[in-house]
């Protein structure tokens, strides 16, 4: 499997607090990654230092390498909107925002200059078969984001970050929200979606991780403590802390 | 922990029972009796205060309509109380105002809205800090001060720039109103896009939205019944402005558009009259009633309006 995202040596700093100490990593192109590990231990950071969402806060400092695709997204040239462009993200909370279905899905490519309203239109539908909604929503698109449930909100986002089309997809404990109806909803989906796109997603639930995921890592205090193939992982980690952790000794 | 609470030897219902003095209420009841009384009264003679006041205004004004036909004061086009033949038709003095808050709102809604945007998404906190506070501290300055501001000011600089121009016009005292209601509408719209939940903004930015397209697109369309309301609030304030209008807008009911003519707006007349020496009971003594009670309605309609928007907005998200 080719690598698609790759870390050397990443620090992070919240101010003066170390977030992320000597983080090195490499995530496969078209396949699920999980990030599992204790509260605080610099998931959502890892996570959101790939499309740069840490630069809106305030005193975040970044050493080392983080590149996708060849290319370190933390130099000059790198235009950040672009890179969001290719980096989706879905978060914790359902965010529609508070417009129409259809207008949720449109912002996006609007945003990136679509304006004919049948490319629109097919990128709308589109989305939304991919998210595996279309069939729940396809009759009432004008209606609020509001109007839908909990868990179809979620999938409407998932279609939303999709509808610009990303290369990657960064889920933030996207189910934890959810019941498990609406979770088993997502896994499947997420693993109709790692054929054609990267899936890194963040969970608090191991077995969600060892069910979808080819590849997990698991954190601790800032530092990656391991990764290695999810089945390996869960069945012979090589650190007694990863083994203390999936086998709910702690965290 | 438990069995530390009750002593060894003992039953639970004997520890229960040791404990039941401290249930007494050692401090005094009787503040606690007379403090509600006391909170009450005083919610009662504002609220009596309010209502004698709309009490008065509208008698007053009912004996005003029995000595002027109300279809003179909504039809007529000419507002000459102190001049004989007298004629009271509301319509100057409503264009007189009108056209203040109009100019008033243009100056103020955009760089309100343009203020608050940068002080919710630009703004670093520090500088919102240092901001926001000096907004309040405008707000608070005396009205009067404004109307010399206005006339020791901005009208040279509209003389300069219009020669025609005469002193007092309503151009000058439009602007004013409108800095003056500038940090009102600018600390309500940024209290209502301060409300929008981060994650909206996280969702769009994630999208590869511009700090701006987010602004624009996401936060002040999810905070608009917020805007709303705070821009109608600044228009019946506006509307009820009286010190600028007075000093600086003239003493002319004129029906009138330009905003270079000199008007006089319905609170700047009340102020005249009153001021004057015009005899409790007669006719022009009852119209600043009837202009009030014309007022009063007008800046009630606007509140409600604002207050049901600001409630919509609430619940939008
Ligand atoms: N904006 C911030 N400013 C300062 N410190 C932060 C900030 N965000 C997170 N941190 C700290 O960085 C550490 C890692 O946080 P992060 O959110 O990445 O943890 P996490 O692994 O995602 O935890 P959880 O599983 O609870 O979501 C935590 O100790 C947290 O307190
Ligand atoms: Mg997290």
């Amino acid at each position: 499997m080719n690598t698609i995202i790759e870390i050397d040596k990443l620090n992070l700093f919240y101010s003066d607090f170390h977030a992320l100490r000597n983080v090195s990593l490499e995530i496969p192109e078209k396949a699920i990654t999980a990030f599992i590990g204790p509260s605080g231990c610099g998931k959502s950071t890892l996570l959101r230092t790939f499309n740069r969402m840490n630069d809106m806060i305030q005193g975040t400092r970044i050493e080392g390498v983080c590149a996708i695709g060849g290319t370190d997204i933390y130099s000059d040239e790198v235009d950040v909107e672009t890179l969001r462009k290719r980096v989706g993200m879905v978060f914790q909370q359902p965010n529609p925002f508070p417009k129409s279905i259809y207008d949720n899905i449109a912002y996006g490519p609007r945003l990136h200059g679509i304006k004919d309203r049948k490319k629109l239109d097919e990128i709308v539908e589109t989305s939304l078969r991919s998210a595996a909604l279309w069939e729940e929503v396809k009759d009432h698109l004008k209606r609020s984001a509001f109007s839908i449930s909990g868990g179809q909100q979620q999938r409407l986002c998932i279609a939303r970050a999709l509808a610009v089309e990303p290369d990657i997809l960064l889920m933030d404990e996207a189910t934890s929200a959810l019941d498990p109806i609406s979770t088993l909803k997502i896994e499947e989906l997420a693993q109709e979606l790692k054929d054609r796109y990267t899936i890194v997603m963040v969970t608090h639930n191991m077995h969600q991780a060892a069910r979808v995921s080819q590849q997990t890592v698991f954190f601790l205090n800032g530092e990656v403590v391991e990764y290695s193939d999810t089945e390996q992982l869960f069945s012979n980690p090589n650190d007694q802390r990863t083994e203390d952790y999936i086998s709910g000794r702690f965290g | 922990m438990r069995e530390e609470g009750i002593p060894s030897g003992k039953t639970a219902i004997e520890g229960i029972q040791k404990d039941k003095r401290t249930f007494k209420n050692s401090r005094n009841s009787i503040m606690d009796k007379t403090m509600p009384a006391f909170l009450l009264f005083c919610a009662v003679i504002s609220i009596l205060t309010t209502v004698g006041i709309v009490y008065i205004l509208f008698t007053e004004t009912y004996h005003f309509f029995q000595k002027v036909p109300f279809k003179e004061f909504i039809a007529s086009g000419t507002w000459s109380p102190l001049f004989e033949p007298k004629q009271f038709g509301i319509w100057p003095l409503l264009s007189g105002t009108l056209l203040i808050t109009v100019i008033a709102c243009l100056v103020a809604i955009p760089l309100g809205l343009a203020a608050a945007i940068y002080l919710s998404e630009y703004a670093p906190k520090a500088v919102r800090k240092v901001i926001k506070p000096i907004l309040e501290v405008l707000a608070g300055v005396p009205t009067i001060v404004y109307g010399y501001f206005a006339l020791t000011f901005m009208t040279p600089i509209i003389r300069v720039l219009f020669p025609d121009v005469g002193i007092f016009n309503a151009l000058s005292a439009g602007i004013v109103v409108g800095i003056m209601i500038i940090p009102m509408v600018c600390s309500l719209s940024e209290d209502a896009m301060s409300a929008v939940p981060r994650s909206l903004r996280d969702g769009a930015y994630a999208l590869g939205a511009t700090k701006f397209e987010v602004a624009l697109k996401i936060v002040v369309p999810a905070a608009f019944s917020g805007i709303v309301a705070s821009s109608v609030l600044a228009f019946s304030r506006a509307i009820g402005e009286t010190m600028i209008v007075t000093v600086a807008a003239g003493a002319t009911p004129k029906l009138t558009a330009n905003p270079f003519d000199s008007i006089q707006t319905m609170t700047a007349y009340i102020v005249q009259v009153s001021l004057g020496d015009t005899p409790h009971g007669t006719v022009e003594y009852g119209s600043i009633f009837a202009v009030g009670a014309t007022l009063f309605l007008i800046t009630f309609v606007l509140n409600i309006v604002a207050q049901y928007l600001a409630k919509r907005f609430r619940e939008e998200y």
